[in-house]
C-alpha cells in the first residue's frame, strides 16, 4: 500500500473500530476485542510510516479543498508521527486498562465510552498529520466534542459542572482566539500551510509576530498555559482511563504539539529568534510552570495533584518552543514523549489505588504501598522519571531544554527548572513515601479515631488491583526505563525538523 | 420554444395555481402548492445552468419591448437567488402536510396553500423583474400574502405579530415607491438598465439622492437591518412553524438581494459609495445588528424567538459584506445569503418537528428531548454548529469569506468583531443543547420522534448545510462570478 493512504487509514481506522464498538455493545466481550483490535491496527499502521519518515519521506494526502488554498490535508513530518505513534501505542495499554478499571467499577454506559474513546483516538491522529492550520483547527475542535462525553461520563451535578468549564474554556479560547490567529496568518502570509522554515518569515514585522505567536499560544487552550489552564483540573471527573490517555496523553499533548508544529512550520525556530516574538509567552510559561507545581503541593486528592503537575509539565514544552533554539524544540518534543509514558503511568496507579482500595485522597494512603507493591514501585518509577533523574526517560527532556536555554542565552530560564525539579520531588514521592514507610492506618497510635477500626479491617484486606489494570501500568513503568536507553530513536527522527536551524552545529558532535 | 418563456414560466405557473388552490380541498391544494413550488424549482436550475454558459438572459413580456413592456432580465445574481428560494420553497412545502395539518384549522388550509404559492409568486417575480415598478408590485404580493400567512398562527399572538409587520412592511413599500416615483420623474424610466444608463446624468441632484434614500431606508425596513428590525422576531415567533422558515430562509434574503440590485446595478457602486457615503451609515449599523441581536438572542426564553434575534444578527453580516464592497465582500453576503437560508430553514424545520409533538418551543420545554427525539435534536445541533460557523460546515464558509473581505480593507477590529459574535452564537446554540441533553424529560409521558415526512425535508437541509460547506463550486464561485457582475457596470 502506498503511504500517503496509511495516514488516511490512521484516521480511518479507530473510527471503524468506534463503528463496529456501537454494532457489538450488547456483547461486551466481543465489543473490547474490537476495541484492542482496533487500537492493534491503529498502532501497527502508524508504525509502518516510521521507515519512510525516517528516510527523509514526507507522505502527504489531500483529502478535500473546500476554497481555493483551503484544504484538508495530511502531510506526515517526523513531529506528528512521533505523536501518533505515542498515542496509537499506548491507547492499547489504556484499552486494556479500561477493561479492567470499567468492570472492575462496574461503570454504566461502557459502549458509550469505548465508542467515544475510538472517535477521540481518530481526532487525535488528524492533529498529529495534520497538513496545514485548518486541518490542525477541524481536528482539534472534533477532539474537543468526543471528549465532553467521556468527561461527564459520571452525569452527575458535579461531573455536569466539570464538563462545562471543559467545553467553555477549550471552545472559547478556540474559536475565540486561535481561529483569529489563523486568519491573521492567512491575512498576513497567504498560505496556513505548514513549511520547513515557516510561512512567516519576511512577512511579518515583530510586533505582529509577537502578537500573532501570544494568539497562538493562548488560542491553543489545550496547551493549558495560564490562565487558561482551569479545563484540566476539572476534566479529573473523568474515569481514570480517561484522564490517564486522554488527559495526560491525547489531549493535553494534542496541545502543546500544536504549539511545537506552529513554532517550527508557522513561525521558523530561526524567524522566531530574530524577531524575539516569544520572549513574552517563555516568561508566562516560566510562571505557569512554577506556579502550577505549587499549587499542585497543596492538593490532597492525588488526581487533581496530578492534573496539576501536568499542567506544569506541558509547560515544559511550551517554554522549550518558546526558547527558539533548535535544543529547546528538541527538549519540547522529547518531553511530549518521555512525559507521556511517564505520567499515563501515575494515572493508571491513582486508577488502579481507587479500584483496590477506593481511595482518592493522599493522606489516606498510609501503608498501602505494603499490599500494593507493584503499582506503588511503578509509581515510584514514573515519579523519577518525572523529575528526570537518570535512567529514566525524564532525564533527556529536561537535559536538553536546559541545554536549549544555555543556547537561548536565558540562564534565569535553567534555574526556574532546576527550582521546578525540586518541586516535582515535593509533590511526587510523599506518595510512594507515605505507602512503603508509614505504617497502616491500624498501627497509627493511640488517637485512633472512631470507626477507624473498620478502615483498618478494610486496609487489610486491600489486593493488588485486576491485573488489567495492574500490567499495563507495570508494562509503562518498564517503558520510562526503556526510554532512557532508546532516547535517541525519538533523537534521530527529529533530527531533520531542527536541521534547518542555525545551531546545526550542536547536532554533530 | 419552451426554454426560452422559462423567465415568466417560473413566475406565472404559481401564481396561476394560487387561486385554484382555494378551490380545492385540502390535500389537492397541497399537492398544487407541492407542484407550483418543483415546477419554479425545476425553472430555477435550467435558468442558472442557461446563465452561466450563456450570459444574462434578457426576456419581454407579451412581446413588448423594454422600455415600453415588462422586461425580466435573468443574470448570474438572480438566477442564484431563484435557485435559492425555489429549493427552500420546495423543501418546505414537502415537510409543510403534516406540519400544516397539526398547526392550522381544519378548513383553512386551501387558504394556507393559495397564501403560500402567492407569497412564492412574490419573492420570484421581485428576483426575476428588470423593472423597478413591476418589483414594487411583487413585493406587495408577497409581502401582502405573508401577512395573511402570519396571522394564521395558532396563537394569538399572531394576529398583532402580522399586525406589526404590516404597517412597518407597508411603510418600507410605500418609500420604495416613493424611491421609484422620484426615479422616474427625473429619468422618465422604469427599466432598470435604463434607470442604471441614465442616473449618472442626473445623479447630482437633490430628488436623486432623496430617492436614494427612500429605497434605502425601505428596502432596508423589508430585510429588518438594526433599528429597523422590530416586526421580524415577533412575526417569526407566532408565525406557524412553515412560515417561518419560509420567510427566515427567503424573504429577508430576496430583500438583500433588491439592496443589491439597486445599490449596485441601479445607482451603481461609485454613487452609492463614493457620492452618498452609504457604508457610514451601513457599516456601523450592520456591526450594532451583529453584537447586539446576539446578545439579545441569548435572554430568549422561545427558542423561536431566539433564532429570530439570531437571524436579526445574521443579516448584519449580510449588509456589511455589502458595505465592504469589494469583490471578497459581495461574494461573501451572496455566499451568506444562500447559506444561511439553508442553516436557518433546518434549524426553524427541526423546531417545526419539536412544535408538532409537543406544542410548544419554549426552552424548558426541550428538557430530555434529546433522547426523545434525538433525529430531531441531531439536526438542531447540526445546524446550530452551522450557524457558530465551525469548519465543515456551509457557516464556515461564509464567515472566512466575510472576514477576508474585512482584512482587505484593513479592518482588523470588524474580523475580531465577527469572531466574537460567533462565540455569541455558541452561547445561544448550547442553551438548547444543554437542556436537550443534559435536563431530564420533565413528567413521565414519552414523546416520539417526529413523522418521517417532516424529518426526511428537514435532514435534507441539514444535509446541504454539511454538502456546501465541503463543496462550495456551485455556491462560492458562482456568487463570485455575480459578485464581479455587480460591481462590474449595469446588468
Amino acid at each position: 500500500m502506498s503511504t500517503p493512504l496509511l495516514a488516511g487509514l490512521g484516521i480511518l481506522i479507530p473510527l471503524l473500530g468506534a463503528l463496529g464498538v456501537a454494532l457489538t455493545g450488547r456483547r461486551p466481550d466481543l465489543r473490547e476485542a474490537v476495541s484492542l483490535a482496533a487500537a492493534t491496527a491503529m498502532a501497527f499502521t502508524v508504525a509502518a510510516l516510521f521507515p519512510e519518515v525516517l528516510a527523509g519521506g514526507r507522505p502527504q494526502l489531500q483529502l478535500l479543498e473546500l476554497l481555493p488554498g483551503l484544504s484538508l490535508t495530511l502531510i506526515v513530518e517526523p513531529l506528528g508521527l512521533l505523536f501518533a505513534m505515542i498515542a496509537s501505542a499506548l491507547w492499547i495499554l489504556t484499552t486494556v486498562y479500561s477493561i479492567g478499571y470499567m468492570r472492575g467499577n462496574n461503570e454504566a454506559h461502557q459502549t458509550r465510552f469505548y465508542v467515544c474513546f475510538a472517535v477521540a483516538l481518530a481526532a487525535t491522529c488528524g492533529i498529529a498529520f495534520a497538513g496545514n492550520l485548518l486541518t490542525l483547527f477541524v481536528f482539534y475542535e472534533a477532539l474537543t466534542l468526543t471528549t465532553y462525553p467521556l468527561v461527564t461520563h459520571k452525569g452527575d451535578a458535579d461531573a455536569r459542572a466539570g464538563g462545562r468549564l471543559y467545553l467553555g474554556i477549550l471552545l472559547g479560547t478556540s474559536i475565540g482566539i486561535l481561529l483569529v490567529a489563523i486568519i491573521a496568518t492567512w491575512a498576513v502570509a497567504g498560505s496556513i500551510e505548514f513549511r520547513d522554515g515557516g510561512i512567516l518569515a519576511g512577512r511579518a514585522d515583530p510586533f505582529v509576530a509577537s502578537l500573532l505567536f501570544a494568539l497562538y499560544m493562548f488560542g491553543i487552550g489545550k496547551a493549558a498555559l495560564m490562565p487558561f489552564h482551569r479545563w484540566l483540573p476539572a476534566a479529573m471527573v473523568a474515569p481514570t482511563p480517561v484522564s490517564a490517555l486522554l488527559h495526560a496523553v491525547a489531549v493535553v499533548k494534542a496541545g502543546v504539539f500544536a504549539v511545537l508544529k506552529i513554532t517550527i512550520y508557522v513561525f521558523g525556530i530561526d524567524f522566531l529568534d530574530a524577531t524575539g516574538a516569544s520572549d513574552f509567552i517563555m516568561w508566562v510559561a516560566a510562571f505557569t510552570l512554577l506556579a502550577a507545581s505549587v499549587v499542585a503541593l497543596r492538593k490532597d486528592n492525588l488526581k487533581a495533584r496530578l492534573a496539576y503537575s501536568t499542567v506544569s509539565q506541558l509547560a515544559y514544552v511550551v517554554l522549550g518552543a518558546t526558547l527558539a533554539t533548535a535544543m529547546g524544540v528538541m527538549g519540547g518534543s522529547l518531553q511530549i514523549a518521555m512525559h507521556a509514558v511517564g505520567k499515563i503511568t501515575l494515572f493508571f496507579c491513582a486508577g488502579a489505588i481507587y479500584t483496590a482500595a477506593r481511595k482518592t485522597e493522599i493522606s489516606t494512603m498510609d501503608g498501602l504501598g505494603r499490599v500494593m507493591p507493584f503499582t506503588f514501585t511503578a509509581f515510584l518509577i514514573a515519579s523519577l522519571s518525572i523529575i528526570g533523574l537518570p535512567p529514566l526517560g525524564g532525564a533527556w527532556s529536561k537535559w536538553y531544554l536546559m541545554v536549549g536555554a544555555a543556547d537561548a542565552g536565558e540562564t534565569l530560564m535553567i534555574g526556574v527548572l532546576m527550582l521546578s525539579s525540586l518541586l516535582n520531588v515535593a509533590y511526587l514521592l510523599p506518595l510512594p513515601a507515605r505507602g512503603f514507610f508509614r505504617p497502616p492506618p491500624e498501627a497509627a497510635g493511640e488517637s485512633m479515631p472512631p470507626g477507624a477500626e473498620t478502615s483498618a479491617i478494610r486496609t487489610a484486606r486491600i489486593r493488588e488491583a485486576p491485573l488489567a489494570c495492574v500490567g499495563p501500568l507495570c508494562i509503562t513503568a518498564l517503558g520510562c526505563l526503556l526510554m532512557f536507553f532508546y532516547g535517541d530513536a525519538v533523537f534521530t527522527l527529529m533530527a531533520p525538523v531542527i536541521e534547518a536551524s542555525t545551531f546545526t552545529a550542536r547536532l554533530t558532535p | 420554444m419552451i426554454e426560452a418563456h422559462l423567465p415568466v414560466l417560473q413566475v406565472v405557473v404559481p401564481l396561476i395555481l394560487a387561486p385554484a388552490c382555494v378551490l380545492c380541498k385540502d390535500v389537492p391544494a397541497w399537492l398544487m402548492a407541492l407542484l407550483g413550488s418543483a415546477w419554479s424549482l425545476l425553472c430555477a436550475a435550467l435558468l442558472l445552468a442557461a446563465v452561466l454558459h450563456h450570459g444574462p438572459l434578457d426576456y419581454a413580456i407579451g412581446g413588448w419591448p423594454p422600455p415600453w413592456g415588462i422586461a425580466y432580465r435573468i443574470d448570474t445574481v438572480n438566477a442564484f437567488v431563484l435557485l435559492l428560494v425555489s429549493v427552500i420553497a420546495t423543501a418546505v412545502v414537502i415537510y409543510a402536510r403534516r406540519s400544516v395539518a397539526s398547526e392550522i384549522a381544519a378548513g383553512q388550509h386551501s387558504l394556507f396553500y393559495s397564501a403560500y404559492l402567492l407569497c412564492l409568486t412574490g419573492l420570484l417575480g421581485i428576483t426575476a423583474t428588470g423593472d423597478a415598478f413591476n418589483l414594487f408590485v411583487f413585493l406587495e404580493i408577497s409581502s401582502l400574502s405573508s401577512y395573511a400567512l402570519i396571522a394564521m398562527g395558532s396563537d394569538r399572538r399572531a394576529l398583532t405579530a402580522s399586525f406589526q409587520y404590516l404597517i412597518m412592511g407597508t411603510i418600507g413599500a410605500t418609500f420604495i415607491l416613493i424611491g421609484v416615483g422620484l426615479s422616474y420623474m427625473m429619468t422618465g424610466t422604469l427599466n432598470m438598465a435604463d434607470l442604471a444608463a441614465r442616473i449618472p446624468t442626473v445623479s447630482d441632484t437633490t430628488t436623486m439622492r432623496a430617492a436614494f434614500a427612500f429605497l434605502t431606508v425601505g428596502i432596508s425596513l423589508k430585510i429588518a437591518l438594526l433599528p429597523l428590525h422590530l416586526w421580524l422576531p415577533n412575526a417569526y415567533a407566532y408565525a406557524p412553524s412553515v412560515v417561518t422558515a419560509l420567510l427566515a430562509a427567503t424573504a429577508t434574503k430576496v430583500a438583500v438581494y433588491v439592496l443589491l440590485r439597486f445599490l449596485f446595478t441601479v445607482f451603481g457602486a461609485s454613487f452609492s459609495f463614493a457620492t452618498m457615503n452609504l457604508d457610514i451609515v451601513l457599516v456601523p449599523l450592520s456591526l450594532a445588528a451583529i453584537a447586539a441581536a446576539s446578545l439579545v438572542a441569548i435572554f430568549q426564553s422561545n427558542v423561536k424567538r431566539m433564532l429570530a434575534y439570531s437571524s436579526v444578527a445574521q443579516i448584519g453580516y449580510m449588509t456589511l459584506g455589502i458595505s465592504l464592497s469589494n469583490v471578497t465582500g459581495l461574494t461573501a453576503t451572496i455566499v451568506h445569503l444562500f447559506n444561511h437560508a439553508l442553516m436557518k430553514g433546518a434549524l426553524f424545520l427541526a423546531l417545526g418537528c419539536v412544535m408538532y409533538r409537543i406544542g410548544s418551543v419554549h426552552i424548558t420545554q426541550f428538557a430530555g428531548l434529546g433522547r426523545e427525539m434525538p433525529w430531531t435534536m441531531a439536526a438542531f445541533v447540526a445546524g446550530g454548529l452551522s450557524l457558530i460557523g465551525v469548519p465543515l460546515t456551509v457557516g464556515f464558509i461564509s464567515k472566512w469569506l466575510l472576514i477576508l473581505a474585512a482584512l482587505e480593507n484593513g479592518w482588523w477590529p470588524v474580523a475580531v468583531l465577527i469572531v466574537a459574535a460567533s462565540l455569541l452564537a455558541v452561547v445561544y446554540v448550547w442553551r438548547v443543547v444543554e437542556q436537550a441533553y443534559f435536563k431530564p424529560p420533565p413528567g413521565e409521558a414519552t414523546r416520539g420522534e417526529a413523522p418521517l415526512s417532516l424529518l426526511l425535508p428537514t435532514w435534507a437541509l441539514v444535509a446541504a448545510n454539511v454538502y456546501f460547506g465541503l463543496d462550495t463550486s456551485l455556491t462560492a464561485d458562482v456568487a463570485g462570478i455575480a459578485a464581479r457582475e455587480l460591481l462590474g457596470g449595469g446588468p
